[in-house]
């Protein structure tokens, strides 16, 4: 008996043991990757994370972050490995990219109209490629005009120049007056930060990237303006000459410590130069507005910014993921992290336009560049086309070559 | 018997090497042979064509070139620093130990922090460098070293040279310690100069160990990736491209994978060069 009863207790144990091991294999696993910089910090996101996973007990998420440059490789290495990643951030420049070579998943049947109908036009072109959705838009973003208020008191300008030529006008006056040695600074450094800045010049100017048969037209009109525009800035001693080194964290540096007068980035260095005296000597100094425009051509430029969560097409969890993804988005979640990074949603907007926020100069900047988001190309070659366009803009900004001659060989490689 | 036992013993080594560097390589030398595209679907086999193009483009030329400027300059700095400040720690010097414990630090830092300090000390705006230069009335104004197509490669050379000089002379110091002591002083009283001296007795005995760690420095240099990643990512205007910027450029970000392969068996090929002149230099060390 004593032995029938030891049995027993045997085997209910190994039954609950293997119930619970049961349990605990049906609990699914997200593997993630985000981005550290910029944006979305690491802390915020995993702050969401935690949220989601306190309703959620059967889900567990495995988090991984790395630089911004390093985002487009390792989703593509995961793909070229066959496994990995259940989420992952991407950049509004790889959709046809990531489209085209099947490295995502095709979600355009999760996204209802409502949702279409309420997220901001700039945000889904992260995520749409040729009439399909392959993720959710995160955030959107575009990079701005600061600049410093008291400098430009000082030279006696009172308001915010409206037009690129404007802008160079002030900085004349601001250097000449001494206030500083280089009144603008730039991210023009070899990397994709510089095709930004170029992107925002480039619609001021009336340009394209393409024409409508896909072949390149940066090297005439608006696009060949645009260069021009940026290199004799560097002629005429406006622009900081160290420019060609930056990317936007250095540029965050100078103008944070009141080397420069104007400057262009993204959201987030509002809330760090602005607001926070341990990361900037320029607190409470620091004006903000929509990038300006040419005169007879456009009144604005502006640079699409926006990133969006996908699943890769590897996935085996894609209704969890996709779960996930939806949580992350929400009004709610973006709203409450909206200092880090814009939120997608039209009706965060149309509630900051109501109330007197302290951040209002940045929310008119936002509404302002949301309108008239300009895209860079959306073709599949995406690297290799921004990797020739960089080298031939740095010709040009380093003297190499006329703007003419290093954006006609460039084009004319490209187009082969 | 026994030695059929040893080699047994050697199997699971043996079976992990094959497996994490032997498979690999095999795979890399498969794909280079191939137009894969990483993600995409598998490539189909076109022969050399890779390896033609890798000569014929402009890029592959330039790398080459930027890679062999980098290796020469540094190795070379290396080599002759690191030599001079091994005999000088060799000598009655006071705080002796306490420099040669210091000459650990640049090669003990991580190559990332001390490309990181070094991106610190050359920022055109802030930098300690251009403070420096403009204090002692080398420059009238800051200039930007690593945003110059012509000063950017000397600039990350020199910090790589800071860093790893220092294993060079800790090699002349350890080969110093065999130069027998009397031999130097005979020399001395023969009327035997500092430099004859030199040449006569410390130089046979150091000779091999200093030409094992040229070629080992040589080798490192070849293969140059993380500082330069970290301080210009290959730019401006690709003056500091080197050879593995170049196969991670070509394999990782526009996904050229058969392509990116062939690139680093070239590279591969030129370090295995390298390689045979090492083992000349042991055997060399051997015979002395």
């Amino acid at each position: 008996m004593a032995l029938f009863g030891r049995s027993l207790a045997a085997i209910l144990g190994l039954s609950a043991m293997l119930a619970f091991g049961g349990a605990a294999e049906a609990k699914t696993t997200l593997n993630a990757l985000f981005m550290a910089q910029a944006g979305y910090s690491e802390s915020d996101v995993r702050a969401m994370t935690d949220a989601y996973l306190k309703d959620h007990p059967d889900v567990a998420v495995k988090l991984e972050f790395v630089p911004y440059e390093q985002l487009h490789d390792k989703i593509t290495l995961a793909a070229g490995s066959g496994e990995g990643y259940d989420v992952v951030l991407y950049d509004v420049i790889w959709p046809a990219e990531f489209a085209e070579n099947k490295i995502l998943t095709d979600v355009t049947d999760r996204i209802d109209a409502k949702t279409k109908a309420e997220v901001e036009d700039g945000a889904w072109t992260t995520v749409y490629y040729k009439d399909k959705a392959y993720g959710m838009p995160w955030s959107v973003d575009s990079k701005y005009l600061f600049y410093n208020k008291e400098m430009l008191q000082k030279a006696g300008i009172a308001q915010p120049p409206k037009t690129w030529d404007e802008l160079i006008a002030d900085a004349k006056i601001i250097k000449q007056r001494g206030i500083v040695d280089y009144p603008i600074v730039w991210s023009w450094s070899q990397a994709e930060a510089v095709i930004c800045d170029y992107a925002i010049l480039l619609q001021a100017y009336g340009g394209k990237f393409l024409d409508d048969s896909g072949k390149p037209a940066f090297n005439k009109g608006g696009g060949l303006d645009a260069l021009k525009f940026m290199a004799n800035s560097i002629k005429d001693g406006v622009t900081n000459p160290h420019s060609t080194e930056y990317l936007e964290e250095d540029v965050r540096g100078v103008f944070s410590s009141g080397k420069a007068a104007f400057a262009l980035n993204w959201t987030y260095m509002y809330g760090m130069a602005n607001t926070n005296p341990k990361e900037s000597q320029v607190v409470g100094k620091v004006g903000v507005v929509a990038p300006p425009g040419i005169a007879g051509k456009n009144p604005i430029g502006t640079v699409n910014g926006a990133m969006g969560l996908g699943i890769p097409e590897s996935s085996k969890s894609k209704d969890a993921a996709w779960d996930y993804i939806k949580f992350l988005s929400s009004p709610a979640i973006e709203a409450k992290y909206a200092a880090s990074s814009p939120p997608i949603w039209k009706s965060f907007y149309e509630e900051a336009a109501k109330q007197d926020r302290p951040d209002k100069d940045l929310m008119a900047a936002e509404a302002a560049s949301f309108e008239a988001l300009s895209n860079r190309p959306q073709v599949p070659e995406y690297q290799q086309f921004s990797a020739r366009l960089q080298q031939a803009i740095q010709q040009a900004l380093l003297g190499k070559a006329t703007p003419e001659d290093a954006l006609n060989a460039a084009a004319s490689e490209l187009s082969n | 018997m026994e030695s059929r036992g040893r080699l047994l013993l050697l199997v699971p080594l043996l079976v992990v090497l094959v497996a994490v560097i032997g498979w690999p390589l095999v795979n890399t030398v498969w794909l280079s042979f191939t137009d894969t595209r990483l993600g995409g679907d598998a490539g189909s086999f076109i022969g050399l064509n890779n390896y033609i193009h890798a000569f014929a483009a402009p890029a592959f030329r330039r790398a080459l070139f930027v890679t062999a400027l980098f290796t020469i300059g540094t190795v070379g700095a290396e080599m002759l620093i690191g030599l001079g400040v091994g005999l000088l720690l060799d000598m009655d010097l006071w705080g002796r130990k306490f420099l040669r414990g210091l000459l650990i630090v640049p090669w003990a830092l991580p190559t990332v922090v001390n490309a990181m300090c070094w991106r610190v000390m050359y920022n055109p705006d802030f930098g300690a460098v251009d403070a420096f230069f403009q204090q002692i009335g080398w420059i009238d104004e800051y200039r930007s070293w690593l945003g110059d197509p012509t000063t950017a490669l000397i600039a990350i050379g020199l910090a790589d040279i800071w860093k790893t000089f220092s294993l060079v002379a800790l090699i002349t110091l350890a080969g110093l310690q065999s130069v027998p002591k009397d031999l130097r002083e005979a020399a001395a009283i023969d009327g035997a100069g500092p430099f004859a001296r030199f040449r006569a007795v410390t130089l046979p005995v150091i000779l091999a160990p200093l030409t094992i760690a040229c070629v080992l420095r040589t080798i490192e240099a070849v293969k140059v990736f993380d500082i330069i990643w970290v301080m210009t990512r290959g730019g401006p205007l690709d003056s500091t491209k080197s050879l593995s910027i170049l196969v991670y450029q070509e394999a990782f970000s526009f996904r050229h994978a058969g392509y990116g392969a062939s690139l680093a068996m070239l590279s591969v090929a030129l370090t295995l060069l390298l390689i045979g002149a090492y083992s000349r230099a042991v055997k060399m060390q051997k015979v002395a």
